[in-house]
């Protein structure tokens, strides 16, 4: 009896085990990539729409049949927070069954973690971040993005702006590195263009009343006031011009370009608001309908927001690397300093020496109707209707 | 500085002051029956202001557009509801801490404050995001040169002044407050006096809690926005305001606020370098006035330091 139990036992152990054994043998060997950006705060809309995006990606590339692995996303918030940023990146860094990264919407964030990746050897790609230093800002061979910078930005935002026929311009913008950036650029491109700056004024990423500034702004009588930070603070500065009876043109920065924007401020406030934004709306790139159709079939319950496509860009690449090199962080990294005219739905991605995508294409914004209209197709560009003071 | 902007900056302080002196009111209500600091005010403040938002949602959804209606309903839910959590909040948990160190009921309360924020944040429908508040106040404005001066913001004050003139009134001149200011003075005595101890706290919570729903709705009336972090900071420049002012001190905490609205204002509008540094102004001041009169500018009679 107790033989025979022994032996039912081993044979089934052993069934059991050519069972497993089996199921590894057919399965893809799994490879971790990881997601970071603002899940939770005041700018969770576009980090979980990015989050939303890399993670299509890695769905799209699971169903493949010709996909050489598994791959399993590992997403992670940063809070847009530089101290919860840097704690999570050094979390994604120091696992080494993570091979690639697409990371960061805030700049903040981004500088303090790129050297974490540095020193991890942890290839990535920005999805978001702005701030030209991200990429700019040192030479690490880690450290990609495919999305253009403010400069590109703020270079068209002040020559578009001179062109409507604005001369004098009141800045208001958040002390971070971000606020800071597109200060800097923004001068320095609408001083080349003939404009004239007023004051600025820089002021806490938290603060809730900004009728001190405003009131100094409407003394000042600027044609337009032009705001470099994210929605929260927008939405304040905003509503508040209007308690203080300003009447300039209000212009924002790729920050504000959020339909959380034009929900916080109401559909009254929001009209005539330009804004500046990397690349093309989703349905004039290359691969945007594509993109649409996938995420809309994907199921997904929140927008891709502004910068979706980018993350699902810079995902897919990502992908495409270890598909090629195979997940080794080095070879990784390698693979992306080679990258040239490389095929995605954001058109092709070419990186240049600090590993920034050199494609600028920068798409002018004006708020119509409560919705986000691409500048040429709206009814501010034929003349039918106005920006505020012309 | 012409006359016109001179007023609008006093406006615009007064505006602030009236926020921030019904909040410190809130802490100093609480010091005052309790010896506790409830740094959940804010946070509370900030629930009161998004209940009313909800209400306001809730009547245009059931078809009420009447911008009066609707203020009053805004109003009433928000004040009511906030009146009750904060005698909830008070009765299970303060008042078991009575005898703990006051250390504790600081630190439950400073939680409590991330749990109410953070609440909101994730089961709010998109409560991340900023939310439009509506004008329900009439928007006519009288301009005077650079001077605007908008309907809905007198209002506002004159709302503001009213509540401030009320809770006082019902300090001073009601059997209510009497008994709250026997409590302030001596727990004991009180209790042997036949006052219901118990009850007592429980109202000023629901008092506190209630004024500060008022100044979260009218947070939201004024600036048009509403967002989850809005008590945070609030919260905390009333605290100050109420320490500066002489916890415990009606007087006091009104003093306070206005005090650091104007230091603000004043910081933004006078100091040669950039608006960046008006909070860092503000609070450096109020750290020397806390270093010249450790008990506030008007001390309790029987004054204790925190």
């Amino acid at each position: 009896m107790n033989i025979l139990r022994k032996s039912t036992v081993s044979a089934i152990a052993l069934t059991m085990a050519l069972t497993v054994g089996a199921g590894i043998a057919d399965a893809k060997d799994k490879v971790k990539v990881a997601f970071i950006g603002p899940l939770t705060g005041g700018v969770s809309a576009i980090g979980v729409g990015g989050r939303n995006s890399a993670e299509l990606a890695v769905q799209l590339r699971n169903a493949d049949p010709d996909a050489k692995y598994e791959y399993e996303l590992v997403a992670m918030d940063s809070e847009c927070k530089p101290n919860v940023g840097v704690q999570v990146a050094t979390k994604v860094a120091a696992d080494r069954s993570i091979i690639g990264l697409v990371g960061h919407y805030c700049s903040a964030v981004a500088m303090g973690a790129v050297d974490i990746y540095h020193k991890f050897n942890l290839p990535m790609s920005v999805w978001g971040a702005v701030l030209p230093d991200v990429t700019y800002g040192n030479d690490y061979k880690e450290i990609h993005r495919v999305n253009g910078t403010m400069i590109n930005q703020n270079d068209v935002a002040a020559k578009f702006m001179a062109e409507q026929g604005y001369k004098t311009w009141v800045i208001i913008h958040d002390t971070t590195d971000y606020g800071k950036g597109h200060n800097k650029y923004f001068s320095e491109y609408l001083t080349q263009n003939g404009g004239e700056i007023l004051a600025d004024f820089g002021v806490p990423a938290d603060q809730q009343d900004f009728t001190a500034e405003l009131t100094k702004a409407k003394q000042l009588n600027p044609d337009v006031i032009y705001f470099g930070g994210l929605v929260p603070l927008g939405v304040r500065v905003r509503s508040q011009m209007e308690k203080l009876g300003i009447s300039a043109q209000f212009q924002g920065v790729s920050g504000i370009k959020s339909d959380a924007f034009i929900e916080g401020v109401g559909t009254e406030l929001s009209e005539g608001v330009v804004s500046f934004l990397e690349g093309a709306p989703v349905d004039k790139l290359p691969g945007g309908q594509y993109f649409t159709e996938k995420y809309k079939a994907a199921g997904f319950a929140e927008d891709e927001e502004a910068y979706g496509p980018f993350a699902f860009a810079a995902m897919s690449l990502i992908l495409d690397g270890i598909e090629e090199v195979g997940p080794n962080r080095k070879k990784l990294t390698k693979y992306l300093g080679d990258i040239q005219g490389h095929d995605s739905i954001v058109g092709k991605i070419s990186f240049d020496d600090h590993g920034q995508n050199t494609v600028a294409a920068i798409t002018k914004y004006v708020v119509q109707d409560g919705k986000w209209v691409v500048w040429e197709d709206s009814e501010y560009a034929t003349g039918a209707r106005k920006l505020a003071g012309k | 500085m012409d006359v016109g902007l001179l007023g609008q900056f006093v406006v615009n302080g007064m505006m602030l002051g009236m926020m921030y002196a019904l909040v410190a009111v809130g802490f100093t209500l609480f010091f005052g029956v309790l010896d506790v600091i409830k740094f959940s005010h804010g946070d509370v403040l900030m629930v009161g202001t998004f209940a009313g938002f909800s209400t306001y949602l809730g009547m245009t959804a059931i078809g009420i557009d009447n911008a009066f209606i609707q203020l009053i309903g805004v109003l009433v839910i928000s004040i009511g509801s906030m009146a009750i959590l904060g005698a909830v909040i008070a009765r299970y948990l303060v008042l078991p801490l009575k005898s703990a160190p006051p250390l504790n009921t600081l630190l439950v309360t400073l939680m409590l404050g991330t749990v109410l924020r953070e609440a909101i944040r994730l089961f709010y429908p998109d409560g991340s995001n900023p939310k439009h508040f509506p004008a329900l106040l009439p928007t006519d404005s009288w301009s005077l040169g650079s001077f605007t001066l908008r309907s809905d913001s007198v209002i506002l004050l004159v709302g503001g002044l009213l509540v401030i003139v009320g809770v006082n009134m019902l300090i001073n001149r009601t059997r209510l407050g009497l008994a709250i200011r026997a409590v302030a003075q001596d727990e004991e005595t009180a209790k042997c006096m036949g006052i219901n101890f118990k009850m007592i706290v429980l109202l000023t919570f629901a008092l506190g809690s209630g004024v500060a729903a008022f100044a979260g709705v009218m947070n939201g009336l004024y600036y048009n926005e509403i967002n989850f972090g809005m008590g945070l900071l609030l919260g905390v420049i009333g605290f100050s305001a109420a320490i500066v002012g002489g916890l415990g001190n009606i007087y006091g905490a009104i003093l306070g606020g206005f005090l650091f609205a104007g230091l603000q204002t004043l910081g933004a509008v006078a100091l040669p370098f950039a608006s960046a540094y008006k909070d860092v102004f503000a609070f450096a001041v109020v750290i020397a006035i806390i270093a010249w009169r450790p008990t506030g500018l008007i001390a309790e009679k029987t004054s204790e330091r925190v």
